[in-house]
């Protein structure tokens, strides 16, 4: 029997978090001509998904790792535009060189879904049949087209297997909806802070963003493209809603408190008093409001609310699981109220019925759904240790 | 490997489903997989054990005993296994009723805190034993429902659970008064049970 490995220090994981970054990035674009028949009846004619990848393919196509973003993410996933970007891609702090998703052992893919806003054809992309800007006529989405695509893109890059499927969140369901749709083709699928499907509290909550959009005086029934104007305001009032679910009261307490940005409670002061936690929140919707756009957001929200894992085979998670060949890692956070660790239970549950190999993972964290984009010591060597687990299975 | 651990290979199935409660580091499980080719999951609540399992390629399951079984549903397993773990739960005996209704058979081993060196602490100082079997103190220990032999006999009898196998064994010495005296000389002792 093997001696357990030994234990990285937090030393060795600090420096796991500081270490070296992909580099400069350069997104690519592909073009389907392949018409798409989706979910909702109507069929996209062609179609193009912007991507990145990072690391090298190795000789047996056998180290590719698909990263699945949820609602506001995209491409963009690791590594820096050019030598002047600020930040990095959004999963920076698990993606690259001697991290978790270890770009000397995978190759790693990250793209925008089809219905998104950053390159791929979406609502602001033009309707070929019509030469306008596709804007709410572009057809409604389920997150099994976005798997349909993703498989294209697989095709295309040579990868007929994928040594891991991983997803956050909105991208948990899509990991999760490959593992049934082609079970053949994924090794492992990693699901973090997800679910099986969304509550009635949470898509109460999509409900609300997207009215707020809607009742924006410059939506225009979503034709705001083609009037020159941006439905700014409600947007932004969506991503502000959809950013307090994503936190925890502790965490908003910890980083703003009572404290005020501007004004005073001074007897006789007639200063208007701005909190903290106001003014991050208006800054947060102004620049997501600045690069989001609306349609995309209420499409994106609606395939959240209609995703059911399970729909299509009685309403029977585990008889859903029976068709997946993957193993599974599924992981949780304590003070997530947006996707709670009851929601992995489920996913767990059902594929432990189905007899499935999984491995779950719930990790004590202060910062709510956030807690799966930060840097969390504990995550970071879960997942680190089983995408070594399955960097080794790479032959 | 632990004594009581390698005993239990003899219990096992080969190819049967496998639960193991409290499985530390996954040696056991993957003992038990390398050499009887089971399927299984452990359940483990310290994270250190679990990144030992996850790296064994194991599947482990982030799981408190205490909270119950009530997501595994009944007879769902061959073998549901509780190693060193009885004596760390809350309500031990609502483990064991949840383990028989799991397992079509279930293998627990626990240690005797009838045990002569803790007896004879006890009575000699007047103060819990520590020993290098049991080495913490009481307000540290894990070790919050300590029973001896006769204690868990008398459970068995009480929940009407059958006893298949009883084995007692020694690590550190009095390996023949164990099988004359267990209540007094055993220091592990290792249940097969049944419904």
């Amino acid at each position: 029997m093997s001696n357990p490995l030994p234990t990285p220090s937090v030393g060795s994981l600090n420096s796991v978090v500081a270490s070296a970054s992909v580099g400069i990035v350069t997104p690519q674009i592909i073009h389907f001509r392949e018409p798409l028949l989706l979910a909702c009846g109507r069929t996209l004619q062609n179609y193009q998904l912007v991507y990145e990848t990072y690391g090298v393919l190795n000789v047996n196509h056998s180290n590719a790792v698909l990263i699945c973003h949820a609602l506001s993410g995209h491409h963009h996933a690791a590594g820096f535009h050019s030598a002047t970007d600020k930040r990095p891609g959004w999963w920076d702090a698990y993606i690259g060189p001697g991290k978790p998703i270890d770009t000397n052992k995978f190759f790693v893919v990250s793209l925008n879904n089809i219905g998104g806003c950053h390159g791929s054809t979406g609502p602001t992309s033009i309707n070929p049949e019509t030469g306008k800007v596709w804007g709410p006529d572009f057809p409604k989405l389920r997150v099994r087209d976005w798997v349909a695509t993703q498989a294209r893109l697989a095709d295309a890059l040579g990868v007929n297997t994928w040594a891991a499927v991983i997803g956050g969140s909105l991208g948990g369901m899509q990991a999760m909806r490959w593992a049934l749709e082609y079970p053949a083709r994924v090794r492992h699928c990693v699901v973090i802070a997800s679910a099986l499907k969304l509550s009635a509290q949470n898509i109460a909550f999509n409900e609300t963003a997207r009215q707020a959009i809607m009742s924006d005086p410059n939506f225009k029934e979503g034709r705001y493209l083609e009037l020159n104007t941006l439905p700014r305001d409600g947007l932004a009032v969506a991503r502000m809603i959809g950013h307090i679910t994503y936190l925890s009261d502790f965490a908003m307490g910890e980083k703003f408190g009572r404290d005020l940005r501007k004004g005073s409670f001074d007897l006789g002061s007639d200063a208007p008093v701005e909190f903290q936690i106001e003014s991050y929140l208006r800054h947060q919707g102004d620049t997501f409001a600045n690069s989001f756009d609306a349609n995309s957001y209420l499409l994106i929200t609606k395939a959240l609310d209609y995703f059911d894992l399970a729909r299509e085979y009685g309403d029977d998670a585990v008889a859903a699981f029976k068709l997946a060949q993957a193993k599974f890692l599924v992981i949780s956070f304590t003070t997530d109220w947006r996707f709670a660790p009851e929601r992995s239970h489920e996913i767990v549950n059902a594929l432990i019925g189905a007899n499935k190999a999984v491995t779950y993972a719930e990790i004590e964290s202060q910062f709510g759904h956030d807690a799966f984009l930060l840097p969390d010591q504990r995550y970071q060597q879960v997942f680190a240790r089983y995408l070594n687990g399955v960097s080794e299975s790479c032959v | 490997m632990r004594i009581d651990l390698n005993e239990i290979q003899h219990w096992i199935k080969q190819d049967s489903c496998i639960l193991d409660l409290g499985c530390g580091d996954g040696t056991l499980l993957k003992f038990l997989i390398d050499t009887k080719q089971v399927k299984g999951y452990g359940l483990e609540i310290d994270s250190e054990q679990i990144n030992l399992c996850i790296d064994k390629g194991l599947n482990v399951i982030e799981q408190n005993l205490d909270r119950g079984l009530g997501n595994f549903a009944d007879n769902s397993f061959d073998t549901v296994l509780m190693t060193q773990a009885l004596q760390t739960l809350h309500f031990p005996h609502k483990v064991l009723e949840e383990m028989l209704r799991v397992g079509k058979e279930c293998i627990v081993t626990f240690p005797n805190f009838g045990h002569w060196k803790a007896r004879y602490y006890l009575a000699t100082r007047g103060r819990m034993p520590v020993s290098d079997l049991l080495p913490y103190e009481w307000y540290n220990t894990p070790n919050i429902h300590f029973c001896t032999f006769n204690d868990f006999e008398v459970l068995c009898r009480e929940m009407k659970i059958k006893v298949i196998h009883r084995e007692v064994v020694n690590e550190v010495s009095g390996q023949f008064l164990k099988d004359v005296m267990p209540n007094l000389f055993g220091e592990t002792a290792i249940y097969h049970l049944s419904k």
